[in-house]
């Protein structure tokens, strides 16, 4: 009687593993990693103080055929406004539309973390004629690709944030990535980490290519450097996972002298564990939220913030008008992709922001700062 | 060797055993994950250790006791999950990072709550609108009214001594070493919802109302002063859960995110009947430590999260299809 639930339960706990293992050399690529760890050298072309103009080694393209007189409807096709980086970054967008007298219209229509939403929002904005050109960030890369070619067809195309399997768009604007993003938190704990030390992974999910592109960018960087990572862990963005995690962690090993983390927002709760347990704090890696930032400063962390940077948000309405004006632009427009220090952790603190404000909006003197952004 | 004792005495291990079984398994199930995550870790059992175990579960298990008012009913509360998250979100807003603040908060919070559950409970039992969809709505708006008065970006800040309810510890007990607030608040709570689910009139007339509407209406019972009440339970404890979760772990939008799914896997679990009329409050608080220790055995087992997941289902179908099982055998037995 037992012996067929137990055979069944295998068979569901085989499945299970092949495929976590399975989804994680899906998105491995050695040739983006190798030009992307190469970009965090390069030098950026266009003005050091506004980085959301600059791009890393670009090609231009020719946009003339685009010119078109104004004003004009620029739309927005975006996977959602359901975190606090999307939310940074999309009211920066809004700032960054403020700026531009020849935008008569700007359409924004919000997936809400739906794919399916997304394919009928863009069949729906081609329908309707409006638009004069067409900004995407897609929910995800695969399923987001063929609509993205069909609204090629039709009208200029800008993809930003998260990318699609195809060249079609005029430009595709995006930070340095994922594999730099990992890769600056591995190097920072491999050369903190004491002789023997041990070091605990927290990652939000799986199975998301820019998530997965910042693991797979450290997981190589330990591996070849022989540390000890006792565990990758996923948290689901809950800060109560992350910290009953670090504490299950603390626990069974006494304990952990790094935290590698994917993503900054659960930091401080992986901090407090340590608080909580009565341990020593961990060197840390987290990204550029206010809440973070100061925890850093106020406890004399041993950190390192790489980021994603919001002002990415306000390229893709940049680059719209150079694309309708006929000017040319990066095909693939690489923005800087700095990371916060001891050194430099100072600028980046901003006690008048929301404490899960992102410091590198790039949007200080927008129109509206610090108010729009929900500042003092 | 009990010389005292004829052979076929039963030892009396086993009665405790049969009794503890009987009662409802999900005692059992607990004590074998806590053995398991004790042969595993042996310091899980030690007095300061397991204090923060229950700390961390107490959330879980004061929305379970909130959560069998409304399942011994007949309904489902699925709002309870953004009602934390509203609690959250609002709680920080409300406060601004002020310890002046907090009590006046926390009392808009329990108010919050209150409306909830009145709402909830008037909708569903003089609308006539099932439960499920009752809350299910109020699950949505609650959660749109959170991401509307923060713009999806959290503001502001839960001060200290709210966030002591959740996270600080009062040092040097004796005996027990560090005692967690949280787990004075889960002990009293605790007390209180047995009582009132045990001892008062209010846990049986919602045990009526659940194995027979009608016949409790006929019997003179309140149908909608009961549901209604029910719902504020359930309601009150989620944010008392919010309060203590906001405190464990600070302020994030998707505090709450499932929340509700898990109460009521917790109050399954512990043996309550999901269309109503059965359940039973020291199980069901079981029911919620019992999920949180699984969790915690499979963080101490080191499974990939996808087996986490797929041995978490598997196990709340376990204890729900044992349940039944037991059910229809206690039937055959009495001739049903």
């Amino acid at each position: 009687m037992l012996r067929p639930i137990r055979i069944l339960l295998a068979l569901i706990i085989a499945a299970a593993m092949t495929a976590a293992f399975a989804q994680t050399s899906e998105f491995f690529n050695e040739a983006d990693l190798i030009r992307d760890l190469g970009y965090m050298e390069m030098e950026a072309e266009g003005p050091a103080d506004q980085p959301w103009i600059q791009a890393i080694d670009p090609t231009y393209i020719e946009t003339t055929q685009y010119a078109k007189e104004g004003p004009w409807t620029v739309c927005f096709s975006n996977a959602g406004v359901n975190n606090p980086w999307r939310v940074v970054g999309f009211t920066t967008m809004e700032a960054e539309v403020d700026l531009h007298p020849n935008i008569g219209r700007f359409i924004h229509i919000d997936a809400e973390g739906s794919d399916n939403k997304q394919i009928s929002d863009i069949n729906g904005l081609l329908a309707s004629g409006d638009c004069d050109i067409l900004i995407v960030s897609p929910n995800t890369t695969a399923a987001l690709t063929p609509v993205v070619e069909t609204a090629c067809e039709q009208l200029p195309v800008i993809v930003f944030d998260r990318g699609v399997n195809t060249d079609c768009p005029v430009s595709f604007i995006t930070p340095i990535g994922g594999y730099a993003f990992g890769a600056v938190a591995a190097n920072f704990i491999v050369d903190e980490l004491p002789e023997g030390g041990n070091v605990l992974a927290l990652r939000i999910l799986p199975g998301v290519d820019v998530l997965e592109f910042r693991w797979s960018g450290a997981e190589r960087i330990f591996e070849e450097a022989g540390i000890n990572v006792v565990g990758a862990e996923f948290t689901e963005g809950s800060t109560a996972n992350t910290k009953s995690i670090v504490e299950d962690y603390l626990q069974r090993f006494g304990n952990i002298d790094a935290i590698w983390m994917d993503a900054g927002a659960t930091a401080v709760a992986a901090i407090e564990a340590f608080e909580d347990f009565g341990a020593p704090y961990p060197i840390i890696t987290g990204e550029d939220q206010q809440d973070f930032l100061l925890k850093w400063r106020d406890e004399g962390l041993t950190a390192i913030a790489p980021t994603f940077p919001t002002y990415q948000w306000r390229t893709p309405i940049i680059a719209a008008e150079m694309i309708l004006t006929g000017q040319p632009v990066p095909e693939r427009w690489t923005l800087p992709q700095p990371h916060i220090t001891a050194e430099n952790l100072d600028r980046y603190i901003q006690p008048n922001m929301p404490l899960l404000h992102y410091a590198l909006c790039g949007c200080e003197d927008m129109p509206g700062f610090p108010e729009r952004w929900g500042g003092r | 060797m009990s010389d005292t004792r004829t052979a076929t005495q039963v030892p009396a291990w086993r009665v405790a055993l049969a009794a503890v079984g009987k009662s409802a398994p999900v005692f059992l199930v607990l004590l074998i994950l806590i053995a398991w995550i004790t042969y595993l870790n042996p310091r899980f059992i030690e007095p300061s250790f397991f204090l923060n175990f229950l700390r961390r579960s107490a959330p879980l298990m004061i929305l379970a006791a909130g959560q069998l008012f409304v399942v011994v009913s007949g309904g489902f509360d699925l709002s309870q999950g953004s009602l934390v998250t509203l609690t959250v979100l609002a709680g920080a807003l409300l406060a601004f990072g002020d310890p002046a603040n907090t009590w006046w908060v926390i009392l808009v919070l329990y108010g919050i709550g209150l409306l909830v559950g009145v709402f909830n409970g008037a909708v569903t039992s003089y609308l006539r609108v099932p439960s499920f969809i009752t809350t299910l709505g109020m699950l949505l708006t609650l959660k749109g009214l959170a991401l509307l008065i923060t713009g999806g970006a959290p503001r502001g800040a839960l001060p200290p001594n709210f966030r002591a309810f959740g996270r600080a510890f009062i040092e040097d007990v004796p005996l027990l070493g560090r005692l967690p607030w949280a787990v004075i608040v889960l002990f009293v709570l605790s007390a209180l919802f047995v009582y009132l689910f045990h001892y008062t009139v209010l846990g049986k007339q919602a045990l009526a109302i659940g194995d027979n509407q009608r016949a409790a209406a006929l019997a003179g019972i309140h149908v909608p002063r009961v549901r209604i009440t029910a719902f504020v339970m359930s309601s009150l404890s989620a944010v008392t859960a919010g309060i203590m979760l906001g405190g464990f772990s600070g302020v994030s939008i998707n505090v709450g995110d499932g929340l509700e799914l898990e109460a009521i896997s917790a109050v399954v679990l512990g043996g309550a009947a999901l269309l109503g009329g059965r359940g039973n409050m020291p199980a069901a608080l079981a029911g919620a430590l019992t999920l949180q220790a699984l969790f915690t055995l499979l963080n101490f087992l080191g499974l990939p999260s996808p087996i986490r997941v797929t041995v978490q289902g598997a196990i709340i179908i376990g204890a729900v299809g044992y349940a039944a099982w037991r059910a229809v055998r206690a039937g055959q037995e009495r001739g049903a």
